[in-house]
């Protein structure tokens, strides 16, 4: 259906970008008048942005369409036969993979100089020139000052130390099936710490929460709110928080990423011009001025601008401990995208109540065995936590392309075949992973009564 | 003849707006669930795999279990409010009626956050039992929580349903009664409430629909193991596009539709519709005053309770921080003030949008209702079917839908697609919140006894006229139950708004609270944003509740009526 209503409007697609092309030759001032912008970036970010764009652009209207990223991708995808956006702006570089695979951007060459090619290990622009990366971003761990004095528990400084006993039920993550920055952490503990390591710490990670949370903002409110006490966030969720006066802190652990956020010109957008400007804003020494902003705290791209950084202000150009630890593989990070997601909300998200009673057990047990050298226990114990951290799957099936199929499964073509079904598998995984917490558990038990 | 001829068209009429702005658009999105994902062929197999599939076995229990116990919660809130207020005179009843509705108007996010800053696992209440007690109770976790929040949020369907068919009883019936030595509680139970059955069914289906098909609340709590959480995170994530999701929707609605089907056997074959009228409703008397006392202290208690979060709620609008504390650090007008500047035009068009929907809700609820109930046009059950089956079909399908089905459909003059075009969304909010104003007209007419209509056709009426002077005045009642309850889930509807909002000038209030809530600093505004409209919404319940008791009462003291 998609592709029919494509040919037919791909001659007027193609005298769009003509005529954009024509205009590209004229001076800069004569830019079109109206400007709309698809994105799911907060008021506080658009706002200033759409403040300081229109008065360096008298007479430009700029119309910030704000949508979740997910809703904003279905909207762009579904209005695409009578287009009226004219860019896309969000954190997610898979969001703008998936309107790239649906052929819904058009390239952009940036006229602006000086922005490096890499930020931490991750290349700040799509190597095919779809879409650009204005600011960094990477993930790490946010704590509620409040919540942890009064209930006593140490401040957090790496992944590992939130798979501790002292942290059960005290910690909140989003799941990376609905945020693909929450995607892009997953992945990096699986390539930093190795598939087998990365799950099982992951999941004595997951064993602690209080609760996976439905949009990736879930993460940052609950831990304002002091609903639960420690999340693991993306770096302005964080740096805002405390920008707008709550008491939390944050933290960059060793094992990171450090993720573009990005902006990329949608497919026979109406106005072409006031687009490019638009980018070019973005990326000028202004724009990226601007995200020090304590409201909107990002980390700039171009490497100059962080001498007028505020105070304790992290730069990722000069301060190597952040997001260089892990060389990110963005290509094994793609395949199996949505197979990882899917190992996660099967085995984490959707079953996190025997997770966390199976985790409870096993530090109880712990506990009640510490100092008494009970080799029986111990051994029950270990069998306990290697059944929690079994997986359905190694990494070489994750690596399979044909099984990972099972999860894209977006048929281009009528002749695209894929075999099995993504409730199937599921359904193996979960009857799997659920008799192996519930034997873990009771595992536990019995080794705590030893 | 020329009568069957007319509803024909009334009903043709009807069928076709829901085939076009229901059936096709969702039928457009949710047929992949019955394609074979290698093939594209037509299968059953996703459903055999939905069956097969034991987390959404426990999903499809876990959701018939909160839906069925959040019907009891709703039920407890409900009658005793409706008891005091139809069977008494006091001063508090439109209090009541108006406070009643409040709990409907639950503003997107920040009443969410409100709740857990309340009840939540750290929130106020907690943090006290823990400082006094040393113990805490889970409120917001698990099933249990889910139910509290449902019940609480969705009980004035009861209470408004009942309220109008209470009302509407035929004060003769429960004199007779009297005389012949009735009173009291047992009067109530054996011959009022009996009468009133319609309404109570048609807010207590309303109840059990709407939490076995709702997203928002198990959302909030981050419960996933459920039908409606289970299918929207399945359709709303990035590039993939898992059938399930959509077997997911073609179950909740035939479900929806099979315990429709069985409320209406509940009512088969039975009348409960009383011929006099106009006589103002059941008999009310005087308290006394230890009773005066103690109907207050309920009063009072429950609306503590169901007005607990918009308690909250205002608190966070005022407050500067509030984190990890019983009360916030301190208090504020500054986000009432960012508000005021900014939305004003999120105001009108909340108002505008929600108004029209549930006006045009309610002119299609009376008229399905009179065609299902008075007309033997073939196929009739299936307009009250599928209007009420909208509401199962989740808000991103039915978005989704109108994108895919409207977008390359210019409307003639202003040259834009219709799926772009402000129109679309108030046609969205009409078709998503019609199930409440059907449920309630058709109880209304349930309680219209037919020999009415026949008398006025015997004295010359023709059935236009009938219909417009005798039928709709006396479906009165259930017709401003069902606009109040369209129109205050109208006002604060997101997410098919939020997929078709193609301009922020044309975005209505639920919008800026999302665009708000998307940032840390936003939460005092959107909670203040939320208050705004839940003043706006209750302000407008309050007028329409004054209108109506003003016209009763102004009939009441014609002579002759």
């Amino acid at each position: 259906m998609v592709s029919l209503k494509a040919s037919g409007k791909l001659f007027k697609s193609c005298l769009l970008t003509a005529g954009a092309v024509a205009l590209f030759a004229l001076p800069a001032q004569a830019i079109e008048k109206q400007l709309t912008v698809v994105t799911s970036f907060p008021k506080d970010l658009t706002t200033a942005f759409k403040t300081a764009f229109e008065k360096a652009n008298p007479g430009v209207k700029v119309e910030m369409l704000k949508k979740k990223t997910t809703a904003g991708v279905k909207y762009i995808q579904e209005t695409a036969s009578n287009n009226s956006a004219d860019l896309f702006w969000a954190s997610a570089p898979d969001a703008f993979e998936v309107l790239k695979g649906d052929g819904l951007l058009q390239k952009y060459e940036v006229k602006a100089t000086g922005i490096p090619d890499i930020i931490g290990s991750y290349p700040i622009n799509d190597p095919d020139g779809f879409y650009k990366g204005f600011a960094g971003a990477g993930y790490g761990i946010m704590w509620n000052t409040r919540y942890l004095k009064a209930k006593k528990i140490p401040a957090p400084a790496e992944w590992s130390d939130l798979t501790k006993a002292v942290y059960h039920g005290h910690t909140g993550m989003s799941a990376p099936s609905r945020s693909g920055t929450t995607h892009l952490t997953v992945e990096t503990i699986l390539q930093g710490e190795g598939w087998d390591n990365g799950w099982k710490m992951m999941k004595e990670i997951a064993g602690n929460f209080h609760t996976v949370t439905e949009r990736s903002f879930g993460v940052p409110d609950g831990v304002n709110s002091g609903q639960f006490g420690v999340g693991i966030v993306i770096d302005f969720f964080g740096l805002s928080s405390m920008g707008s006066g709550f008491p939390v802190e944050f933290v960059y652990p060793t094992v990171t990423t450090l993720v573009p956020a990005n902006i990329g010109m949608v497919k026979s957008a109406p106005h072409p011009e006031a687009a490019a400007a638009f980018i070019e804003f973005l990326l000028s020494q202004e724009g990226q001025e601007m995200l020090f902003n304590p409201k909107i705290r990002r980390l700039p791209v171009r490497p100059e601008i962080y001498a007028k950084a505020p105070k304790d202000f992290p730069n990722p150009f000069t301060d190597s401990s952040i997001g260089a630890a892990v060389k990110f593989n963005v290509i094994k990070s793609k395949d199996r995208y949505n197979l990882v997601n899917a190992m996660f909300d099967v085995m984490i998200t959707y079953r996190l109540d025997d997770l966390r009673e199976a985790t409870k057990a096993v530090q109880e047990a712990e506990k009640a065995q510490a100092g008494k050298n009970n080799e029986k226990a111990v051994a029950m114990i270990a069998e306990a936590r290697a059944l929690i951290a079994a997986l359905p799957i190694d990494e070489a099936k994750s690596m399979d392309k044909e099984f990972a199929a099972i999860f894209k499964k977006k048929r281009k073509k009528a002749t695209d075949k894929v075999t099995g079904r993504q409730a199937e598998v599921e359904q193996q995984w979960d009857a799997v992973v659920k008799g192996n917490y519930a034997k873990a558990k009771s595992l536990a038990k019995k080794a705590a009564s030893l | 003849m020329q009568r069957s001829r007319n509803a024909y068209i009334v009903a043709t009429f009807l069928a076709f707006f829901l085939l076009v702005f229901l059936v096709v658009p969702v039928f457009k999105v949710i047929y992949v669930a019955f394609q074979d994902s290698a093939t594209g062929a037509l299968t059953l197999v996703n459903f055999i795999d939905f069956f097969k599939t034991s987390l959404f076995q426990e999903s499809f229990f876990n959701s018939l279990y909160v839906a069925g116990m959040s019907v009891l919660l709703a039920s407890l809130f409900a009658l005793p409010l409706a008891y005091f207020t139809s069977r008494f005179n006091f001063g508090g009843t439109l209090l009541i009626q108006t406070l009643g509705i409040v709990p409907l108007i639950m503003p997107p996010f920040v009443g969410a956050v409100a709740m857990q800053l309340l009840f939540g696992s750290n929130g106020s209440v907690n943090l006290l039992l823990d400082d006094w007690f040393g113990f805490t109770i889970p409120f917001m976790e698990g099933l249990n929580g889910v139910i509290l929040v449902e019940g609480i949020h969705y009980f004035p369907f009861i209470l408004i349903n009942l309220s109008a068919a209470l009302a509407n009883i035929d004060r003769s019936v429960e004199e007779a009664a009297q005389n012949l030595g009735s009173s009291g509680f047992r009067l109530f139970r054996r011959i009022v409430f009996p009468l009133a059955m319609p309404g109570y069914l048609a807010g207590a289906s309303l109840v059990f629909l709407k939490a076995f098909d709702d997203l928002g609340t198990p959302l909030l709590l981050n419960v996933n193991n459920m039908l409606a959480p289970q299918a929207y995170l399945r359709i709303s994530s990035i590039g993939i596009s898992d059938p399930m999701g959509y077997v997911i929707s073609v179950i909740l609605v035939v479900f929806s539709l099979l315990s429709l089907w069985a409320a209406a056997l509940a009512t088969k074959g039975k009348d409960y519709t009383t011929a006099g009228k106009g006589t103002g409703g059941l008999l009310k008397r005087d308290m006394r005053s230890f009773e005066k006392a103690g109907a207050y202290a309920v009063i009072i208690l429950l609306l503590i309770l169901v007005l607990s979060p918009h308690i909250g709620l205002a608190l966070l609008s005022f407050g500067t921080i509030w984190s990890y504390a019983v009360l916030p650090d301190g208090f504020t007008t500054a986000h009432y003030m960012e508000v005021f500047n900014t939305s004003g035009e999120f105001i009108t068009n909340t108002m505008f949008y929600a108004g029209i929907a549930a006006l045009f809700d309610v002119a299609f609820g009376t008229a399905i209702a009179y065609v299902v109930l008075r007309t033997d046009v073939i196929g009739r059950k299936w307009l009250d079917y599928v209007g009420t089956g909208a509401i199962a079909v989740p808000g991103v399908v039915l978005g989704i839908g109108y994108l895919r089905t409207f977008n390359d459909f210019n409307v003639p003059f202003i040259d834009k697609p219709l799926a772009s075009w402000w129109v679309i969304i108030i046609i969205a909010l009409a078709v998503r919140r019609l199930p409440y104003a059907l449920r309630a007209c058709t109880a209304a007419l349930q309680q219209v006894s037919i020999s009415l209509e026949e008398a006025s056709e015997n004295l010359g009426a023709n059935k236009a006229t009938t219909v417009r002077k005798i039928v709709v005045p006396l479906m009165a009642g259930g017709m401003v139950a069902g606009f109040v309850t369209s129109f205050a889930t109208a006002a604060v509807e997101l997410s098919a708004t939020l997929m078709l909002v193609t301009s922020e000038s044309d975005a209505p209030l639920a919008y800026g609270i999302y665009v708000y809530m998307q940032s840390a600093a936003g939460r005092g505004p959107g909670a203040a944003l939320g208050i705004v409209a839940v003043v706006v919404v209750a302000l407008g319940t309050y007028l329409a509740h004054h209108f109506i008791e003003r016209n009763k009462k102004m009939q009441i003291s014609t002579p002759g009526k």
